[in-house]
C-alpha cells in the first residue's frame, strides 16, 4: 500500500490518458498539416508552428509528472491559493499584458507566450469544487449561490475586459456543475429562453415575435384558468400582467440592444449566421472557406498532407480555431465523426469518473473538468461546421497553442490524480 | 446518478447533432463538390493564335505581331530608382505614380497592366533592366497586325471583350480580346480557335504552388483558323484609291458565285489605327457621332437610299413578267408624265423624246420616266385591286434580295425598304391605287436600297434571273465553304426570256447613253445610272445639295465577271463621278491594268474632290430628306 502511494502512477486511468494522448497526437498531425511549407524540415524547432507545438507536447510530460506527483489533498487545500494566484494574473495583464489581435491576453516572454485564461479555468474549477463541497455549504440559499456566482464569474468578468468574450462565455459551462449539486434547473432554462428569444427576436422582427409571444401566453393562462378555474386568474393576475410586461419589454429591448450596443460585426456574425445576409468574401468568409473545405473530405477525406485547401493556406486561422477543417478535408466524414466520438467517450468517461468519487471534491472538480470540455467543443466545432456563430476559442487538445494544450492538460491531470487516489483515505 | 442525467444526455445529443452536420456537409453535400471550382485551383488560360485573314488571291490581309504589355504585381514592388525606370518607359514621374495606384487600388496581390503595348525599342532596353525592378515583368501579347492599308470596314478590329459579356460568357474572361466587327466579328468563333485552360494548385495569397493535379485535368488550345476572303485586296486597293475626297459606296460581286470582289465605303480609315496604344484615342475620333465623315459607318452595307433610275429596270422586268407590257410596247412621253388632274400631279422627264412611241430599251437607255411610270400604274392596277397588284409586285421585287437583309456574312446592313399592299393600307385615311404612289416607278418614293443590295440586284440581271447570295468568306484554312446559304442558287421570279431586252437596253446605256463617255475598249459594259436629290438643313435652312449620284453596272456583257453598284453622295449627275469610276474598276478587274487610253480619265478620278460640296453641310446638320422629291 504505502509502495503504491509513492507511485505516482498507480491508480491511475489508462483509459483518460489514452484519449489524452490520441487526441494530442492527432491534433498535432492535423496542426502539422495545416502549417507545413516547403522549406521546413525540422521537426523540432522554433521557427514552425508545428515544431513549436511539438516542443509544448513534449513540454507536457513533466507537467504532467508534477501533477501527478502532489498529493490529491494538495490541491484541495490550496484550491483557494491558486485560484487568487489565477486572479492576479489575470489582472497583472492590465499592466504587464501584451496587445495581441486586440486583446489584451498575453504575457510576452520572448519566444512563448502565455495566455493566462487558459490556465484560470483549472483553478477556478479547483475554487468552484472547494467551496461547494465545504459540508456546511447549501446551495438551496440565495447567499450560497451568490458566493458562487463570483467565485464564476470574477474571472469570467477580467477576461471579458481584455476583451476575449469567447473565453469568458466558457465560464457558462460552471451551470452544469452547480445543477448537479443542486441548483435548480431554471436558471439554465431561464437562460436557454432567454437565447431562444433574443435569437428569434432578431430573425423574424420585434413585432411577429411580440404578438406570437403575448398570444402563446395568453393561450397558456385561458388554458390554466379553463383547467384550474376562476381562482388562478384572481391570485395570480399580477404576475402574468408582469410576466406580460417583462417578456415585452425584453423584446423590445432586444431590438435595441441589437442595434446600438452590438457592434457591426457581431450583426454581421449573427446574421451570416442565420442566413440572413451572405457574405462569402468579407466576413462569412472564415466559415465559408472552412466549411467548403470540410465539405470537400468527403467519406475518407484526401490523405494525409493532400489537402489541398488546408495546404493553399485557405482557412483561416485553420492551425488554431479552425483545425477541426483540417480533420474533415484530410480524413473525411471519417475522421471528423472519430474525434467526435472520442470527444463523447472522454466526457462519458470523465462523468463517469466523478460519479464513483465518494469524496465530494473530486467529483465536482471531476464536473467543472467535463463541462469546460464540453463547452469548447460544442463551441469550437460548431463554429467550425457553421452551427454557431464565430467565437475565437480553441478545441481542447487540439488546437496550435501552448497555454490552451497546457491548460487542458492541467485541469484533465488534476483530475486524473485526484481519481486516482479516490479509494485512499484523504 | 439521477443528476448526471443532464450532462450524459446533452453530450449524447451534441455528438449526434454533430455528427449529423458533418454527414450533411461532407457526405451530402461532398458528393457535388467540383474540384475545378475548388478555390485552391486558380485557372490559367493558354491562348491560341488567331487566325490568319488572305485575300482572294492569297495576299495577307491580316496577320499577328507580339507585343509587349509592361505588368505589375504591387506587393511585390520593391524600392526602385523611379527616374530611371520612367525614362526607360518613357513615361513622367507623375504617370508613374497615377498608374502605380490605379494597380494598387485594382488589387496589390494580384498583377495588373501598368503600361500597354511598349514599343519594340523600348521593350529591349527594359528587358535588359528588368531584373532591378522586382514586382515588374513583361506580358507577351498577340496583337493584330495590318500588312496592307485596306478594306478596314470589311476586316473589323478586335477589342476587349464587352464587361456585360464577360459576365454571361462561359467563354470570354474580362480583359480578353474578341473581334468587333467585320469579318473578325463574324468569324469569331472559326479565327479565335479555343484556349487551352491549366489549373494550377494556389494558396489564398493566390501564389501559384504548381499544377493541379499533375494536369490532369488540363486542356491544350487550338489555333484559330485562317481565312481566305473572296475580297480582291487589288480592287478594292484601287476602288479606295479612287473614292479619296468623295463620300459613298462601292460593292463589287463576282455574278457567278456571289462573292464579293470589293466593299468599299469612303472615308475609310487605316485598319492599324484601332492596334495599339493610341488605339483609344483613335477609336474615339472614328467613332465620334460628330464626324460628319462617319469614317466607321460602312455606306456599302448600311447606306439606304432611293435607288432611282436603275430600279426602272426592276419595273421594266416585272412588267414584262406580268405581261402588262411587251418588248414593242411603246408609250409616249411629252416632257414629262400626268398623273392626276391636280397641278402638281406630274412628273417630268429628261429622256428628250417627245410625242414620239417609246420602246423598252430606248426607255431604259434615257432613262424615261413616263415609260415606267405607265408600266408601274398597269403593274398595281392589273386587276383593278391596287393593293394586291402592289404585293405580286413587291414579291417579285422582293426575290431579288431587296427590301430585307440579304443575308451575306458581314455583320453589318440595313433592310432597305419595298413597300406592299399592306404598308399603304396602313396610312389614315389614305384611299391608293398606282398613281398616288407613281414615285416608286423610277425608284424614288418609298423605296430604299443600300448598295449591296443593289449590286446582288445587277448580278442576278448578269445572271439572267438568279443570284448567289453575297459572301465575303471564300475558304476556311485551304477548304471552300460548303454553307448552302451561299453556295445554292437563288432563283428569282422572273423567267429568263425577259432579262434579254433589259440587257441590251443596259449596254446601249454605255454606247449610246448616259453612260457613253464611260467606254473601255474591248470590254461590253451594261449599267444605268441614277441620281437621287438631297436636301440638308443648314442653320436652320433647308437647302438642295448636289444630288447622291448613283450607278450599277456589270460586264462583260457575254459571260459576266463583276456587278457592282456604286453610290456616291452628292456626285452629281451618275455620268461625272460614278460612270468613270466603274469604268476604271471594271477595266482593272478585266484587265488588269489601266490602258493608256484611259489613264487621263484615272487622274481625273484621282484628282477629283468633293470636299467644297461637303463642307456645305458644316456646322452641324441633319438631313432631313435625300432622294424624296
Amino acid at each position: 500500500m504505502r509502495q503504491e502511494r509513492n507511485n505516482i502512477f498507480a491508480g491511475i486511468d489508462w483509459i483518460l490518458i489514452f484519449l489524452y494522448v490520441v487526441l494530442v497526437g492527432f491534433g498535432w498531425l492535423n496542426i502539422y498539416a495545416a502549417s507545413i511549407t516547403d522549406e521546413d524540415t525540422e521537426l523540432l524547432s522554433f521557427s514552425t508552428k508545428y515544431g513549436k507545438q511539438l516542443i509544448f507536447i513534449c513540454l507536457t510530460i513533466p507537467l504532467i509528472i508534477i501533477i501527478l506527483f502532489f498529493n490529491s489533498k494538495f490541491y484541495e487545500k490550496f484550491a483557494s491559493i491558486f485560484y487568487l494566484i489565477s486572479l492576479i494574473s489575470l489582472a497583472g495583464l492590465f499592466v504587464f499584458g501584451k496587445k495581441i489581435n486586440g486583446a489584451t491576453s498575453w504575457y510576452n516572454f520572448g519566444v512563448i507566450g502565455l495566455q493566462p485564461s487558459e490556465f484560470v479555468k483549472a483553478f477556478t474549477a479547483l475554487a468552484v469544487a472547494k467551496l461547494l463541497s465545504d459540508r456546511q455549504y447549501n446551495l438551496k440559499l440565495i447567499k450560497n449561490q451568490v458566493k458562487a456566482f463570483i467565485i464564476i464569474f470574477t474571472p469570467a468578468l477580467l477576461i471579458t475586459l481584455q476583451p476575449d468574450a469567447g473565453s469568458a462565455l466558457i465560464y457558462l459551462a460552471f451551470f452544469f456543475v452547480l445543477n448537479r449539486e443542486g441548483l435548480t434547473l431554471n436558471y439554465i432554462l431561464f437562460g436557454l429562453l432567454v437565447i431562444v428569444l433574443f435569437i428569434s427576436t432578431i430573425f423574424f422582427g420585434i413585432k411577429v415575435i411580440l404578438t406570437s409571444v403575448f398570444l402563446l401566453i395568453t393561450i397558456a393562462v385561458a388554458y390554466i384558468t379553463y383547467r384550474g378555474g376562476k381562482r388562478f386568474l384572481r391570485f395570480n393576475w399580477h404576475k402574468i400582467i408582469i410576466v406580460y410586461i417583462v417578456s415585452g419589454l425584453f423584446i423590445v429591448g432586444t431590438g435595441y440592444i441589437y442595434d446600438s450596443v452590438f457592434k457591426q460585426h457581431h450583426r454581421d456574425r449573427f446574421e451570416i449566421l442565420l442566413g440572413i445576409k451572405q457574405d462569402n468574401k468579407g466576413i462569412g468568409y472564415n466559415s465559408y472557406q472552412s466549411e467548403l473545405t470540410i465539405s470537400s473530405g468527403s467519406w475518407t477525406g484526401k490523405g494525409f498532407l493532400k489537402g489541398d485547401l488546408t495546404q493553399g493556406d485557405f482557412v483561416p486561422e485553420q492551425h488554431t480555431d479552425y483545425i477541426f477543417s483540417t480533420v474533415g478535408e484530410e480524413w473525411g466524414f471519417l475522421g471528423t465523426s472519430t474525434v467526435i466520438i472520442l470527444f463523447m467517450f472522454m466526457l462519458y468517461r470523465i462523468i463517469y469518473l466523478a460519479e464513483t468519487h465518494t469524496n465530494k471534491f473530486g467529483r465536482i472538480y471531476g464536473y467543472g473538468l467535463a463541462s469546460i470540455l464540453f463547452f469548447h467543443v460544442i463551441v469550437n466545432v460548431g463554429m467550425v461546421i457553421g452551427l454557431l456563430p464565430t467565437v475565437g476559442i480553441p478545441l481542447p487538445f487540439f488546437s496550435y497553442g501552448g497555454s490552451s494544450l497546457w491548460g487542458f492538460t492541467i485541469l484533465l491531470f488534476i483530475f486524473i490524480r485526484l481519481d486516482a487516489h479516490k479509494n485512499y483515505e484523504w | 446518478m439521477q443528476r448526471s442525467f443532464l450532462l450524459y444526455f446533452l453530450i449524447t445529443i451534441v455528438g449526434f447533432v454533430f455528427i449529423g452536420r458533418l454527414f450533411q456537409l461532407q457526405i451530402i453535400r461532398g458528393s457535388d463538390y467540383d474540384p475545378i471550382k475548388n478555390a485552391a485551383v486558380k485557372p490559367q488560360y493558354d491562348y491560341p493564335e488567331r487566325g490568319y485573314i488572305y485575300d482572294r488571291n492569297g495576299k495577307l490581309l491580316v496577320a499577328n505581331q507580339l507585343s509587349y504589355d509592361v505588368m505589375v504585381q504591387p506587393n511585390q514592388v520593391k524600392p526602385l530608382d523611379t527616374l530611371e525606370f520612367c525614362k526607360l518607359i518613357k513615361i513622367t514621374k507623375e504617370d508613374f505614380i497615377k498608374r502605380f495606384e490605379k494597380a494598387e487600388n485594382y488589387a496589390p496581390y494580384l498583377p495588373s497592366v501598368f503600361l500597354k503595348q511598349l514599343a519594340k525599342e523600348d521593350f529591349a532596353f527594359l528587358q535588359e533592366k528588368l531584373h532591378k525592378y522586382k514586382g515588374f515583368f513583361i506580358q507577351k501579347r498577340i496583337i493584330r497586325n495590318y500588312p496592307i492599308n485596306a478594306a478596314a470596314n470589311v476586316l473589323g478590329y478586335i477589342g476587349e471583350v464587352d464587361e456585360n459579356l464577360a459576365r454571361k460568357s462561359d467563354y470570354y474572361q474580362q480583359g480578353e480580346l474578341i473581334g468587333r466587327d467585320g469579318v473578325e466579328k463574324q468569324y469569331e468563333n472559326l479565327l479565335r480557335g479555343k484556349k487551352g485552360k491549366k489549373y494550377l494548385h494556389r494558396n489564398r495569397f493566390n501564389k501559384v504552388t504548381g499544377s493541379y493535379k499533375n494536369g490532369a485535368y488540363d486542356t491544350l488550345h487550338v489555333n484559330g483558323k485562317d481565312l481566305t476572303l473572296t475580297l480582291d485586296i487589288e480592287l478594292q486597293l484601287y476602288a479606295q484609291k479612287l473614292m479619296k475626297g468623295k463620300r459613298g459606296g462601292i460593292v463589287a460581286i463576282e455574278p457567278s458565285t456571289g462573292e464579293i470582289l470589293a466593299l468599299v465605303t469612303a472615308p475609310t480609315y487605316n485598319p492599324n489605327m484601332l492596334v495599339g496604344r493610341k488605339r483609344s484615342v483613335n477609336s474615339a475620333i472614328l467613332m465620334d457621332p460628330n464626324n460628319l465623315e462617319k469614317p466607321t459607318y460602312d455606306r456599302g452595307l448600311m447606306a439606304a437610299y432611293a435607288p432611282g433610275s436603275p430600279f426602272k429596270m426592276m419595273n421594266a422586268l416585272i412588267g414584262l413578267q406580268e405581261n402588262v407590257i411587251t418588248e414593242k410596247t411603246s408609250f409616249y412621253c411629252y416632257n414629262g408624265y400626268r398623273y392626276g388632274n391636280r397641278k402638281g400631279a406630274f412628273m417630268g422627264c429628261h429622256c428628250g423624246i417627245f410625242g414620239r412611241p417609246i420602246h423598252l430599251e430606248t426607255a431604259i437607255a434615257k432613262s424615261c420616266n413616263s415609260y415606267f411610270s405607265n408600266t408601274f400604274k398597269r403593274i398595281v392596277e392589273k386587276n383593278n385591286e391596287p393593293s394586291q397588284g402592289l404585293d405580286t409586285w413587291s414579291k417579285h421585287v422582293k426575290s431579288f434580295g431587296l427590301g430585307d437583309y440579304l443575308g451575306y456574312d458581314l455583320p453589318a446592313g440595313s433592310p432597305g425598304l419595298i413597300p406592299d399592299g399592306k404598308y399603304y393600307d396602313a396610312r389614315k385615311d389614305f384611299r391608293w391605287n398606282g398613281s398616288s404612289i407613281i414615285s416608286n416607278a423610277i425608284g424614288q418614293g418609298e423605296v430604299l436600297t443600300t448598295p449591296i443590295q443593289l449590286a446582288n440586284f445587277t448580278a442576278a440581271i448578269a445572271n439572267r434571273g438568279y443570284f448567289y447570295t453575297p459572301h465575303i468568306l471564300k475558304k476556311v484554312e485551304n477548304t471552300s465553304i460548303e454553307n448552302p446559304e451561299y453556295t445554292e442558287k437563288k432563283i428569282t421570279t422572273i423567267n429568263k426570256e425577259h432579262f434579254d431586252p433589259v440587257i441590251e437596253a443596259m449596254h446601249e446605256v454605255f454606247k449610246t447613253g448616259t453612260g457613253k463617255w464611260s467606254q473601255v475598249k474591248g470590254i461590253e459594259i451594261c449599267g444605268k445610272t441614277g441620281t437621287a436629290e438631297n436636301f440638308a438643313i443648314v442653320n436652320g435652312e433647308r437647302i438642295q445639295l448636289a444630288d447622291h449620284s448613283i450607278l450599277v453596272a456589270f460586264a462583260p456583257k457575254k459571260n459576266p465577271q463583276i456587278a457592282l453598284a456604286i453610290f456616291v453622295e452628292n456626285g452629281g449627275y451618275g455620268s461625272t463621278i460614278a460612270a468613270p469610276v466603274t469604268s476604271l474598276l471594271i477595266e482593272k478587274y478585266l484587265n488588269g491594268e489601266i490602258s493608256k487610253a484611259t489613264k487621263y480619265r484615272e487622274t481625273r478620278m484621282l484628282e477629283m474632290s468633293l470636299q467644297s460640296e461637303y463642307d456645305k453641310l458644316i456646322p452641324k446638320t441633319e438631313e432631313i430628306a435625300s432622294g424624296t422629291k
